[in-house]
């Protein structure tokens, strides 16, 4: 009749008490499985019925024409795909020098209170949601400029990357052993020579995957550009004016009331989930050494 | 993006790098290189500029909402009238409609992703730990518009049946008493939110359960304990703070999730009284109406929302980055001095 006394109660051990106790243990692995399970199998549901009702309506029209009128059948979202591309890609011209200039400052210069206010501004603004970052763009843009453009929605979008690209960027460069700039310091390389072409190079592999994640983001956000860009049915590549873009589209025409819209939602929202699985997928096997140290 | 990667400084060892920037002689003086000291000054305006750009989001809300917050003080925040033609606004059942949804998702999430974090941290095999992890992510960057889509067409008829059900055998509990016809409401939103908070919750939480030392829990294992026993002693309570932290920051995500919310969650204005009522949140509120928005005042009136919106998620993230940043920091410390 042992017992075992721990310092916060103990572990009786009469052969019924071990038997109750393992009971306990298996059902809460049991319980465990059970809900990692769930979240795999929502996956999959998610996954699966984007599949099932977006890929039959791909086609080539699809991918390569406009849309129709409202209510009429066929048309497709290439203007939207472009749209999307250009303001992800402005966005990123836009926040990566500001995200990686910042992260090399705070990283390799001393300066412990900006460095801290900095960081801990970047982890505060990775929380501000996505519809405040758009209204923060129809106030800062929009409004003084009196016209929904592409400009206002790269603006948000860019500055949703910013802190991203930053906080991924400064964990990549403080992976960067300090004897590799000691080194290159004791050749008489100036500093700054020594950061973009010792330290940035041996941390290339996490940032860019920091900045490839970053952007698969962007490309994904809808929320910064509905009343930004606002979304346009024509062929346009001029960002001065309102820009389609693929998450915008999946949106108006799931809330709208058409069975055509609703097909081509579907189909949008496969292409859209197809590119960014795809990126982030490719950054992973691409840049595998990172998750193997 | 990688959610373990957001909240938590990966522990390396950066005693060299620690010496290098605490030593003075790297900030360029007079004498340094002419090339070096323009590469530290754009570099540090760099950094100044994101604190500017922060700055400036908060100034312009403050100048976007002038207009309402004149017209309405602070009042604003416990009116429950919302009429853009007799230009009468307040916000009390979004803000409401807001929390009730966040609160119901992590009822749902907070569960299952802290067994999942637990499964993948100490349970799992090695060969599935990096699959699992992956999937848990992958689910995590789906984007939210389609995770709404999926919400509206698939979901919120389950989620009908289910209110059908629960109004028959249980009508008589006041959460269940509201109109079970919809299928949207606060139900399906806060089980959308569920599905999206979750992977975040259980990556950082994961994190941080890997922080424990496996001494204290072989410990425990060589007194006698079982696995749940060592885990619910010594494992949580000593990942608490760095846990809490996780479920603050998924509150807090659930408060400023916008699409999906916005295409589940009914969107009516009003005060919600059942787990079955279709109403508005802040966010939803916001990006369904904006762009409708005729007047000035009533476009302020928005804005103000999102002002409110801005203010409750920034108190929530500054909260669970204090309590993340306690468990990693006060490691990193340990580390530094062993």
């Amino acid at each position: 009749m042992a017992t075992l006394t721990g310092r916060r109660g103990s572990f009786a051990a009469t052969r019924g008490e071990i038997r109750k106790r393992r009971i306990i243990d298996r059902l809460m692995v049991g319980s465990m499985i059970a809900v990692t399970a769930l979240v795999c199998s929502v996956l999959f549901i998610i996954i699966a019925y984007i599949f099932y009702r977006g890929v039959s309506y791909i086609n080539w029209e699809f991918l390569t024409s406009n849309p129709r009128p409202v209510g009429s059948e066929g048309g497709g979202i290439v203007n939207a795909i472009v749209g999307s591309l250009i303001l992800v890609g402005i966005a990123s011209v836009m926040a990566v020098p500001v995200g990686v200039g910042a992260a090399i400052f705070i990283g390799e210069f001393p300066s412990p209170r900006l460095q801290r206010a900095v960081r801990f501004m970047a982890d505060v603004l990775t929380g501000v949601p996505s519809i405040v970052v758009g209204l923060f763009a129809y106030a800062l843009i929009v409004e003084p400029t009196g016209t929904f453009s592409g400009w206002a929605g790269s603006a948000a979008l860019g500055f949703i990357i910013v802190p991203i690209v930053l906080i991924t960027a400064q964990e990549a460069l403080r992976l960067v052993p300090g004897s590799l700039r000691e080194a290159a310091l004791a050749l008489g390389v100036p500093r700054w020579r020594v950061i973009m072409l010792v330290v940035v190079p041996a941390a290339r592999r996490a940032l860019l995957t920091g900045l490839i994640l970053a952007t698969a983001r962007a490309l994904g956000e809808t929320a910064p550009l509905i009343f930004t860009t606002l979304g346009n049915n024509f062929w346009n590549t001029d960002p001065s004016r309102p820009l389609s873009a693929l998450p915008l589209v999946i949106y108006r025409y799931a809330v709208g009331p058409y069975q055509e819209e609703h097909r081509q939602a579907w189909a949008a929202a496969f292409m859209l989930l197809a590119v960014v699985f795809f990126i982030s997928l490719m950054t992973r096997v691409v840049f595998r050494s990172r998750y193997e140290e | 993006m990688e959610v373990g990667d957001m909240g938590l400084p990966k522990p390396v060892a950066r005693e060299s790098v620690e010496s290098l920037r605490s030593s003075k002689s790297l900030t360029p003086t007079r004498r340094s290189h002419l090339s070096d000291r323009i590469f530290f000054h754009v570099t540090r305006s760099l950094a100044v500029l994101v604190l500017i750009l922060s700055l400036l989001l908060v100034f312009e809300l403050l100048r976007g909402s002038a207009e309402a917050r004149a017209e309405f003080g602070i009042g604003f925040i416990w009116g429950t009238t919302w009429d853009p033609v007799a230009e009468q606004f307040s916000t009390l059942p979004t803000i409401t409609g807001t929390l009730a949804k966040a609160f119901l998702s992590l009822l749902i999430a907070v569960p299952v992703s802290l067994g999942t974090a637990i499964f993948l941290a100490i349970y799992a095999p090695r060969w599935i730990r990096t699959p699992l992890s992956y999937i848990v992510e992958s689910l995590a960057s789906i984007p939210s518009v389609i995770i709404g889509l999926w919400g509206l067409f698939i979901m919120v008829p389950v989620v009908r049946v289910l209110q059908i059900w629960l109004k028959d055998n249980f009508g008589w509990f006041p959460l269940f008493s509201g109109p079970a016809i919809f299928g949207v409401g606060v139900l399906a939103a806060g089980i959308i939110l569920a599905i999206m908070i979750t992977p975040i919750i259980a990556a950082i939480s994961r994190d941080v359960i890997r922080t424990v030392p496996r001494a204290q829990m072989e410990g425990l294992l060589a007194l006698g304990a079982t696995r749940w026993e060592a885990i619910w002693k010594v494992v949580l309570p000593y990942g608490r703070a760095g846990i809490i932290g996780a479920v603050i920051l998924g509150l807090g995500r659930a408060v400023g999730e916008t699409m999906a919310v916005t295409m589940v969650g009914g969107n009516a204005f009003k005060l919600v009284t059942s787990l079955f009522d279709p109403v508005h949140s802040m966010a939803s509120q916001i990006a369904s109406e904006f762009t409708e928005a005729d007047s000035n005042l009533y476009v302020s009136s928005l804005i103000y929302v999102g002002l409110v919106l801005f203010a409750i998620t920034v108190v929530i993230e500054i909260v669970a980055q204090l309590m993340i940043w306690r468990i990693t920091k006060g490691q990193g410390e340990a580390r530094h001095q062993a």
